[in-house]
């Protein structure tokens, strides 16, 4: 699997918070750590393909940023700011 | 409704039921309209909202196999309605459903690996079951690969790489149908170990190592996909794409469909007079013509233009367009607190809210669901066409605006998709602030790759559209037509029929006729209001019936008799008592059945006509106030 994290620079603190789904930008990828959702929505949400480990890359979103598409696993999925907000990758 | 075959027990043998399962977008529908053709059936799920489709299958000259569609699922986990349905039919739990003999799954094979996690509670079920590996010719076409005959032996059970909407491979599920209405060989023992623990993880783990073991080889991505939806969701043509679409919907329906239905009205009248010429003069006659050829007629007019619409909205569906769609609506729908989701069946709402109603069950989120139930009959459908082209073209004279670009009569029209437009996210706004408040719901939407319409397709919608219009033409409008006009003609008055404001109808309308005085409607009007709850169209044809059977009208058009009859006040309140009521009974209904229960409609029913009743009154009242200058405007 390949890894293209964002280019981030690390701080002098000991533990650099882990980015979110909702922090990348277009063409942007990380891999997906893991859901902070309620058990149904991430169940969803897996079954669509956000499963912990895989790699997701950001594509288009609607006018104003929010919705954005999203790539994963072959498919495209469009979530809402809120929802990715809660999507943490691998730092 | 419930299912309309015989019961399994009377021959165990002689039915043999298969069910189509498979995840959303997998080509399900296709595949089953390919399958059984035009011999299908829809009803409902005893004590459930969702649609049963079920067909037969022509296997060979003398049998049938009998095919149940079932709801697109992702997992057989019964969270949602959808999925919960899927698992009782598929464990022989559905009652009024005999548990199926096999099984069709259905699955993606240019999404492989996350469409073959469903696999692993399929066929942990134990009922003999054909992979499906649908869409190989998008699978080649983009340079993907996969060998079914490894993928079978990995997973136990027969694999068919076909594509339902070329035909290619579809021998081969013919075959598998054979196979497993003559034989009853049910698999005893599972043939492969599936995943005990059954998370989502695990499955999808299992699901990529069948799919390296069958040398799958995912596609590239789309490349047109890439390319369409650089423009689609580009953040400045998406958006001028977006509302060129919905010109284009609406230039369409209003001008495309004018042509066509001038045809259809030439043909009703024309034919209408043959029948009268034939016939002798006699109260027979008068049912014919007058009852059921005005009233009828009147409402089947309008069939080319629905069918235009219904086209429209399965070129964008099929296309893929329709989920960009729902995508770019998303922020203003969030506005009025909906989501994108409800973009689709609010547009459809603009053909029938029947069908809107319907479409709703793509969301999941229950709130937001009943919210886009409760807007939709809002929007201007096409059955409140008739009235309003009817009152426009009798009432409002067409004088060019803004230099000619658009008429006085274009310009109505859109102000009253206006209206019902505004009165939708207003009462949207109202619901989801007050007792449909919620969280935000997730908003989870696939885009699916873009892809070519099939003639196929769209002709078995369109079928399927003008099916269910003439069959309301011929039961309810045929019913209300001829009660109507038997109300009408009745009691005789010395063997013939009375004048009409003697007759049993004129009693009804005359006796609600205080009622709706402040609106400026007559009692004419009333019996219109009454009838068209049956359907909004109605009142077209119930005014036809009723002018045509008045002496002092019968030898003018529609148009001149309601000139006389009202004022211009009236007829705009009118106009706009169409906008809001929820005049239409097949709406109702629907609306019960999808909330499940009657306290949805019923607050609907009495809320929108409430605010027809006011926004009538208030109308009224300005136009009658209003200086000469204003009713220049009418004739
Ligand atoms: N290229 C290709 N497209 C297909 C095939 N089967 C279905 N489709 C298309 O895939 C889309 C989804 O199909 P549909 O039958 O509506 O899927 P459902 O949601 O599973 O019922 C439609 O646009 C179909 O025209 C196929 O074999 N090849």
């Amino acid at each position: 699997m390949q890894l293209s994290f964002k280019k981030g620079r690390l701080h002098a603190g000991p533990k650099p918070l882990p980015g979110k789904l909702s922090e990348l930008r277009e063409g942007e990828a990380g891999i997906l750590d893991r859901i902070e959702l309620p058990e149904a929505v991430s169940q969803r949400l897996m079954e669509l393909g956000f499963i912990p480990g895989t790699s997701v890359t950001a594509a288009q979103s609607a006018p104003g940023g929010d919705p954005r598409v999203f790539r994963v696993d072959g498919t495209e999925i469009a979530l809402r700011r809120e929802t990715a907000l809660h999507l943490i990758l691998k730092r | 409704m419930g299912p309309s075959f015989p019961p399994p027990a009377a021959k165990p043998n002689s039915r043999h039921t298969v069910a189509l399962v498979g995840p959303p977008n997998a080509g399900k529908t296709t595949l089953f309209n390919r399958l059984t053709g035009l011999r299908q059936k829809v009803a409902n799920f005893p004590g459930v909202t969702v649609e049963q489709h079920t067909g037969r299958a022509k296997i060979s000259a003398q049998r049938d196999v009998f095919l149940i569609d079932l709801p697109g699922i992702y997992s057989l986990k019964p969270c949602s309605e959808d999925e919960r349905v899927t698992h009782d039919v598929v464990m022989g739990t559905m009652p009024g459903t005999s548990k199926p003999d096999a099984v069709l799954l259905i699955l993606d094979a240019t999404n492989l690996t996350r469409h073959l996690t469903l696999a692993v509670p399929i066929l942990s079920l134990n009922l003999p079951t054909l992979v499906i590996l649908n869409m190989a010719d998008d699978l080649r076409s983009r340079g993907g690969e996969v060998d079914p005959a490894a993928l079978a032996a990995q997973l136990g059970a027969p694999v068919a790489l076909i594509s339902a909407s070329t035909g290619e491979g579809v021998e081969k599920i013919f075959q598998f149908l054979e196979g497993t209405a003559a034989a009853d060989h049910r698999r005893s023992e599972p043939l492969l170990q599936l995943p005990v623990l059954q998370t989502v993880p695990r499955c999808r783990q299992w699901a990529m190592q069948a799919g390296r073991g069958s040398s799958y080889q995912a596609p590239a991505h789309s490349a047109w996909t890439r390319r369409l939806d650089a423009v689609f969701l580009h953040p400045v043509a998406g958006p001028l794409v977006f509302l060129l679409v919905v010109i284009a919907v609406f230039q369409t329906i209003f001008t495309g469909a004018k042509p066509l239905m001038d045809g259809v009205q030439n043909l009703v009248t024309s034919s209408g007079a043959l029948i009268a010429n034939v016939l002798p003069e006699s109260i027979f006659r008068s049912l014919l013509i007058d009852g059921i050829w005005k009233g009828v007629g009147s409402v089947i007019v309008f069939l080319p233009q629905i069918l235009l619409l219904f086209l429209f909205i399965g070129v964008l569906e099929d296309s893929g367009y329709l989920a960009r769609a729902a995508l770019i609506a998303d922020r203003s729908m969030r506005r009025v607190g909906l989501q994108g989701k409800s973009f689709i069946p609010l547009l459809s709402a603009y053909a029938c809210a029947v069908p809107a109603i319907l479409a709703t069950r793509t969301i999941e989120n229950k709130r937001d669901r009943i919210a886009t139930i409760m807007i939709a009959p809002f929007m201007t459908c096409s059955a409140r066409l008739p009235v309003y082209t009817l009152l426009i073209a009798a009432f409002i004279e067409d004088r060019p605006l803004l230099g000619g670009f658009l008429g006085m009569r274009a310009t109505t029209m859109l102000g009253l998709y206006l209206l019902g437009f505004l009165a939708a996210f207003g009462t949207a706004r109202l619901l989801k602030s007050s007792v449909l408040k919620s969280e935000q719901t997730p908003f989870l939407l696939e885009m699916p790759p873009y892809r070519w319409p099939t003639l196929r397709s769209l002709g078995l919608r369109l079928y399927d559209r003008a099916k269910v219009f003439l069959h309301r033409a011929g039961t309810v409008i045929l019913v209300v037509a001829v009660v109507l006009w038997a109300l009408g003609s009745l009691p005789l008055e010395n063997g013939k029929p009375p004048a009409i404001e003697n007759s049993i109808v004129g009693t009804i309308g005359k006796t609600v006729e205080p009622l709706i005085a402040p609106l400026g409607f007559n009692w004419k009007i009333g019996v219109g209001l009454i009838t068209s709850i049956a359907a909004r169209e109605v009142i077209v044809g119930t005014l036809g019936t009723l002018y045509g059977m008045d002496s002092n009208t019968q030898s003018v058009g529609l148009q001149q008799a309601l000139q006389k009859d009202l004022t211009p006040g009236a007829a705009v309140a009118l106009l706009i008592f169409f906008a809001f009521a929820m005049q239409c009974m097949s709406t109702i209904a629907v609306v019960r059945r999808e909330t499940g229960g009657w306290s949805w409609p019923v607050a609907q029913f009495a809320y929108m006509t409430f605010l027809a009743y006011l926004g009538g009154f208030i109308a009224n009242h300005v136009m009658s106030g209003a200086g000469p200058s204003a009713l220049a405007l009418f004739r």
